[in-house]
Formats: C-alpha cells, structure tokens, sequence
C-alpha cells in the first residue's frame, strides 16, 4: 500500500510522490514508515533517508541533515534543515567539512560554539558515510 | 559657441553610458526572473512549516514556548535587508526609511539592529545606530547557511532578554514596477490561523522525543525561514527596482542624445554660414579693387 511523501528543504523540494516504505534516521534511533503508520511527529538526526516507491524495490537514497518528520494519516512530510541528493554529495567537501569542525573543537570553545560545531561534525560525518556507502 | 568636435565628442560619451545601462538593465531582467525562481523554491518548505506548526501548537497547547509568549517592554532588534550594491531605485532608502522610522515609533528604549546587506549597515553605522549582526556580499543565490549567523545572533537577544521583540524589514514584491517595504513581527511570533478546518477528529501525534522538544527545534526554524524568504524576495525587488531605473537611464540618455545632436548640426550650419560670407565678402572685397 502506498502514501504520499513529499521531502522539501528551504532551498528547494526534493521528493514528490507515492511511496510504499521509507527510513529514517530520527532522534530516538532509525524508523521505517509504511502506510497507516499511527500520526507521529519527530526530529530528525542527521543521517540517511531511504525512500523505497515499492518496498524491497529500488532505494532512493538522500542527504538529510537534520529537521522534522511529521507522519499523518493522509500523507508524511520531511522538513529538512539542508538536503541533498546522496549522488550529489562531494567526498572532499565532506571531508574538508569534518577537518575543519574537528580542528575548532580541538580549541577552546564557549557552550553555543560547542554545540554548533558538534553539529557541523555530526552533519559531515552522516555525509562521508552516506557518500562511502554508495561509492562501496 | 563650443566646438562642432567638442559636442561631438560628448554624444560619444553619451552613447556609450548608453549602452552600459541598457546591458545593465537586459542583466537585472534575466536575473530578476532568476530571483523569483530561487523565492518560488522555498514557498513548499513554509507552507508545509506552518502546517505542521500548526498542527502541532493546537495539540501542545499547555505548553508555551518563550517565542510565543508577548513581553511588554519596548526594546527591540531589526533585522533590516537591504542590497549589497546599488543602482537600484529607491529600494534601499526606502526599507531603511520604513525600518527606523518603525523602531522609533514602537520599541523608543533601545534599538538594535541586525542588517543583511550592505547599504542598510553602510547607513546605519553612519548615523551612529546599535548594529549587532551583519552579512553582506551575498551572492545571487544566498543558501540559508550564509544568513543564519545573523538571525541567530537577534534570536539570542531575545533568548538572553536584552530585547522585547525581533522585528523584520524587507522589501515585498508587488509587481515589476512596485515594491513596498514591509516591517514584520517574528517574535513574539503568531502562527497563523488554519484557512478551512479539517473535518472529522484527528488521532493525536506520537512525539518523539517529547511535544516541548518539537516545538523548540520548529520555532525557530520558522523565524529562520521567514528572514530566507525576505532576503530572496528582497532580491527579486532589487533586480526589479534596477531593472526600472536602468531603462529610465537608457531613455534619458536618448533624449540628451537627440537634443544634443540637433545642437551639433545647428552649430556646423553655422560654421559653414560664416565661412561662406567670409569667403563672400573676400572675393567682393578683391572685385571691387581690381
């Protein structure tokens, strides 16, 4: 049985469609939604979202870097705080993300900083993984 | 009377100002259409924001975030967009006029501000006002990473309470030839009403990890993207406001151009005439004698 999922960021919409089961990777662990899935709403972590249009077929694989999943009856909406395509994303800039978040925590850092750069390493991390994982 | 060469030498000059601003004006066109594209691509991520926002603070309602809660004081932070560079009509004065004459009007305390762009911080700096924040030299196409420092800054003014609210100055697109400068209030901040009611009763959210921690990481997404927006669509004013005053500058030009020609054949006839009675007036003068 298939919903409606529609994944959008600030930037732009980056998926629009019927799909049969998705995962994602939200703050208390990863969790797949099929159809009729009880109303849920849920922050996302930075990670993986897989999107599968008929389940166990092929998986569209995108970039979430953090935001909101809201799942309702009718239909299931991704917020993304920044998204990409997984195909789009470029290792070296990824990796030139993670050297320069893990330079800063090295420093001294006040408690925004802190976190601010942990984010900035919990994203480029998510981003090398997703990026290996498809380049295998 | 000036030189048949000196005017010529003008229209010259004229014509090729002429051409500057004509190009000048076909760039703002096609990036005109280019800014409202990149303002079109946001509209699905609002819209679905505020309804979820709005799903969410009608179930979580015994729980008020500080971004939602009104304070009476009258101190407040401006987040002014205004362009980097100018040539843009009266875009810029205008938001810049419609932002501080708001400011002293409501919030008289204390104003701070936080500008996107550069002509509002030129400004702004110049006239000794309390600037917090600045991003300037954005590109055409500005990611939300590059305006979110500044935001961040205002919301934690708030946050901190050092100011009693966190206001907004853009210029709204209208058409191509209005744009109107437009002061919003982000926080407190009003999500607004539902358009129709959703029939039928609605099972409740499981929230994960809790209702609270939902709507503090929504909120000020929600902020976030409303100051997005505004500098896009800021963009798209500025590139229609450039677009007009460039075309005035081409024709402009013209005129002078024709005028200015009309005034170099008058001043050649007049050469020719008086070389003519000179040459004239010598031979006769030569006749007579012999």
């Amino acid at each position: 049985m298939k919903y409606p999922l529609r994944v959008v960021s600030v930037e732009r919409s980056l998926f629009e469609g019927e799909v049969e089961f998705m995962i994602a990777n939200g703050a208390e662990g990863e969790l797949g939604i099929l159809a009729r899935h009880a109303p849920l709403m849920t922050i996302l972590k930075p990670g993986a979202l897989r999107i599968q249009e008929t389940y166990g077929g092929a998986e569209q694989v995108l970039f979430v870097g953090g935001g909101f999943l809201e799942v309702l009856p009718e239909r299931v909406t991704v917020l993304a705080d920044v998204a990409e395509h997984a195909d789009e994303i470029s290792l070296e800039a990824a990796e030139e993300a993670r050297r320069r978040a893990q330079e800063k925590l090295a420093g001294t850092l006040t408690a925004a900083e802190e976190t601010e750069f942990q984010n900035a390493l919990a994203n480029a991390e998510a981003r090398l993984r997703l990026a290996r994982a498809r380049r295998g | 009377m000036p030189a048949f060469r000196d005017i010529v030498r003008r229209i010259d000059s004229i014509k090729n100002t002429q051409k500057i601003t004509k190009a000048m004006q076909v760039v703002a066109a096609t990036r005109l259409r280019r800014a409202q594209a990149a303002v079109q691509a946001t509209r699905p991520y609002a819209d679905k924001m505020v309804e979820v926002l709005q799903t969410v603070s009608e179930r979580a309602t015994e729980y008020k975030h500080p971004f939602l809660i009104r304070r009476e004081g009258k101190r407040a932070v401006m987040i002014l967009v205004t362009t980097d560079k100018g040539l843009a009509g009266a875009v810029n004065v205008n938001n810049i006029r419609a932002a501080t004459r708001y400011m002293s009007q409501n919030f008289p305390e204390q104003q701070r501000y936080v500008t996107l762009g550069r002509k509002g911080r030129d400004f702004l700096l110049r006239y000794h006002r309390d600037v917090i924040a600045e991003v300037s030299n954005m590109p055409d196409r500005p990611s939300q990473a590059q305006v979110l420092p500044a935001v961040t800054v205002a919301l934690e003014e708030y946050t901190r309470g050092n100011v009693d609210a966190v206001l907004l100055c853009y210029a709204k697109w209208i058409s191509t030839i209005r744009q109107e400068p437009t002061v919003r209030v982000l926080i407190p901040a009003e999500i607004p009403a539902r358009e129709r009611q959703e029939t039928g009763p609605r099972a409740d959210y499981i929230y994960e990890p809790d209702p609270e921690s939902v709507l503090d990481g929504l909120l000020p997404r929600y902020v976030e993207t409303q100051v997005f927006q505004a500098v896009l669509e800021n963009k798209a004013s500025e590139y229609s406001a450039k677009m007009i005053a460039m075309q005035n500058a081409t024709n402009a030009a013209g005129d002078l151009i024709d005028s200015l020609t009309l005034y170099a054949n008058k001043v050649r006839q007049a050469g020719i005439t008086t070389e003519l009675m000179e040459i004239v007036s010598g031979s006769e003068a030569q006749q007579s004698a012999s």
